[in-house]
């Protein structure tokens, strides 16, 4: 088990003829992932030329809409490297084509496009990771972003975390436990999948048992996971947060303050998550060290 | 700016005056000269102008001028004032807050308004809770009248004004969605003599990636001249760097490694002469050689930086790709690059990385395989 992506996911790429698409689509098929063509409207009826995991010649299919791709190669995940002006219209694209999974990789996504995206998605049947995020890795299993296949494999920990590298970082510093799924939400004033949402499924997961969980300074996702767990969440939950000596950020005027009602700092969010008894490291080798000691428990 | 805010009011038509801005005590007393009694404010993005002593009432040129003098110059908030706005004085009847913004947490817009007392609308929701209505917006269908109406209407805006609220709400929307804003407020929002409302200061922050390529007009609203020269000029270059007061420069990938590089580089610091990180720098996906030559570059004209700490993990970028853009940025500064970089690489490609950095083996550089030790090294070498 795993969450989200499994060894059966078939992936598609939209934007998969661009330098990045082409770039990750070689990275995610050397990982064993299933990729099974992409999304290009100008080149549909072409193919593009990889490598599989073992080395062999791979035709990836190139078709003119997600619909397409879907109704030819019974894909359930899309990742999208779009470039940030034409990424609310691709991310539409798939919705409409009820795509169970998208996974939105591009970085500068204007925040009123995420904010519509994410409106058009209430009711219908997709789910969307990021924008701006590393994507989702299952190790040994599949792979639908850009983290790194090769720093661990599949394990007892599962692990959400806003930043991209951060969640590299922390797999490197427990790959010799290894982990069940690997999620990386992204950074951004509005992302599709949550901390509490990826708490969820782990929770629901039987295959981790325990959970490390990496935020950084801005917002309040991590106070409202903090609630989250306290209510819901039996699994022991690690974290970490980025940003105890980063400098103060834009503030939101009046009005920010007011809704947030949370200063949004690093010692805020440590505080609201041991508050509920998860344990916070001061930096990413001691959040696994703390990991390391409940796996030992 | 307040100024730049009201330039964008005026743009789509939310009823605000202007004014004329002033960069020297002559230009002011020359302004209060068109508008006759006028207040002389301050000109910073921050907050709490008119208690600092940005913000003062003028009755004739002269004390424009001599107000001018006085606030030109003048430190808010860490912040030096370049510029006054000379702004005709208003008979203020009631003064209201209005406000559209990005409600992170609920991944939709908000629109807060309140009818009691607009600068002091951080107290009011405090002590009246009731009277700060917080209204949400979808952002698939946006405000149109009828949601314009509902928000006056919730707001309990005075029935005389009704009208010239739902057109202000629906001017304010305007400017929130066409300039891709993440917060559009007036406040205050004023009933001027004769039931006539205005937006009297104003503040409009925007959406950095819409600008990138919806907005070339918004580059204009940069203040350059308050920005640190280092600052400046790694935006200049494309880079997302921030100073801070420390001696080990930090290069990293990802702003969330950049931070908890921050961090452990501080922690690190303590056990060295309490060294702390001298900046953040973000050099994201693609470090190549001039990439990587530019971070390098704003980082050693920082003279309190005595050494450098390049922490990469390669996702998108690849280690090999990094190690030969250190050594391309090495070459290409020759002896302008003065500090000793510690450099710490993991993630694609690593191995091919070490190498290329191992065969180079530059004088500058000390390699350390983990991000702690790295760290502790770059602050020994800072201290040193």
């Amino acid at each position: 088990m795993s969450i989200y992506l499994n060894k059966d996911s078939k992936i598609i790429v939209q934007g998969i003829t661009g330098g990045m698409g082409a770039k990750h689509t070689a990275l995610m098929l050397d990982s064993g992932a299933q990729i099974v063509g992409g999304v290009n409207a100008r080149k549909a009826g072409t193919t593009v030329s990889h490598k599989d995991q073992d080395g062999k010649d791979v035709e990836l299919p190139v078709f003119g809409s997600v619909k397409d791709a879907m109704a030819e190669t019974g894909a359930d995940v899309s990742v999208l490297f779009v470039p940030p002006a034409f990424t609310k219209d691709a991310a539409i694209e798939a919705i409409d084509a009820e795509m169970p999974l998208i996974v939105v990789i591009t970085e500068g996504v204007p925040v009123q496009d995420s904010a519509e995206v994410w409106s058009y998605l209430q009711g219908k049947k997709t789910r969307m990771i990021g924008p701006n995020c590393p994507g989702i890795i299952t190790p040994g299993e599949s792979l639908a972003g850009i983290t790194p296949h090769t720093i661990t494999g599949k394990g007892p920990i599962g692990l959400v975390s806003k930043s991209g590298t951060l969640t590299y970082q922390m797999m490197y510093e427990l790959k010799d436990l290894g982990f069940s799924t690997a999620i990386g939400i992204g950074g951004d004033p509005v992302i599709g999948t949550t901390h509490i949402d990826a708490l969820e499924a782990f929770e629901n997961d039987p295959e981790t048992k325990a959970i490390v969980m990496i935020g950084e300074i801005g917002g309040d996702a991590e106070e409202r996971a903090a609630a989250y767990i306290k209510e819901h969440v039996t699994k022991p939950v690690v974290g970490y947060v980025a940003g105890f000596t980063a400098p103060e950020g834009k503030t939101m005027g009046h009005a920010g303050a007011i809704v947030s009602g949370s200063s949004g700092t690093a010692q805020a969010k440590k505080e609201a998550l041991e508050a509920v008894g998860v344990k916070v490291g001061k930096t990413p080798s001691e959040t696994a060290a703390l990991m390391r000691e409940i796996l030992a428990g | 700016m307040e100024y730049q805010a009201k330039q964008l009011f005026a743009k789509h038509d939310v009823p605000v005056t202007e004014g004329i801005v002033a960069d020297t005590p002559e230009e002011a007393k020359a302004a209060a000269e068109k508008l006759g009694v006028v207040v002389v404010k301050a000109q910073v993005k921050a907050g709490g102008r008119g208690k600092a002593g940005g913000v003062k009432l003028a009755k004739t040129p002269d004390e424009a001028f001599e107000h001018a003098s006085n606030i030109l110059g003048m430190q808010i908030k860490g912040l030096t004032v370049n510029r006054v706005l000379i702004a005709p004085a208003a008979s203020i009847e009631e003064e209201y807050y209005f406000s559209f913004l990005l409600d992170r947490s609920n991944r939709q817009y908000l629109c807060i308004a309140s009818v009691e007392g607009g600068v002091e609308i951080e107290e009011v929701a405090k002590t009246n809770p009731d009277a700060v209505k917080q209204i949400g917006i979808d952002p698939g269908t946006g405000v149109d009248e009828a949601k314009a109406r509902e928000i006056v209407a919730e707001a309990k805006f005075p029935e005389a004004l009704t009208e010239q609220a739902v057109q202000t709400v629906l001017s304010l929307w305007k400017v929130f969605v066409e300039e891709d804003a993440t917060l559009v407020e007036v406040n205050p929002l004023a009933r001027l003599a004769g039931d006539k409302l205005e937006a009297l200061d104003g503040k409009v922050s925007l959406d950095d990636n819409a600008s990138e390529f919806r907005h070339p007009d918004h580059e204009a609203f940069e203040d350059k001249a308050a920005a640190d020269p280092l600052e400046a000029k790694a935006k200049e270059k494309g880079l997302n760097y921030v100073k801070l007061d420390g001696q080990v420069g930090i290069i990293g990938n990802g702003a969330g490694l950049v931070m908890s590089t921050l961090d452990v580089v501080a922690y690190a610091g303590e056990a060295h002469g309490g060294v702390k990180p001298a900046n953040f720098l973000d050099i994201g996906g693609g470090a190549n050689a001039q990439v990587m030559a530019d971070g390098l570059d704003v980082i050693l004209g920082d003279e309190q930086v005595k050494s450098v700490f390049v922490n990469v993990f390669g996702g998108i970028t690849a280690c090999d790709e990094v190690a030969k853009g250190i050594v391309g940025a090495l070459n290409i500064l020759g002896d302008e690059a003065s500090k000793p970089l510690v450099v710490r690489l993991d993630g694609n490609n690593v191995d091919l990385g070490r190498q290329i950095l191992d065969e180079a083996n530059h004088p500058l550089v000390t390699m350390v395989d983990t991000m702690d030790g790295a760290a502790d090294k770059a602050a020994e070498l800072a201290n040193a």
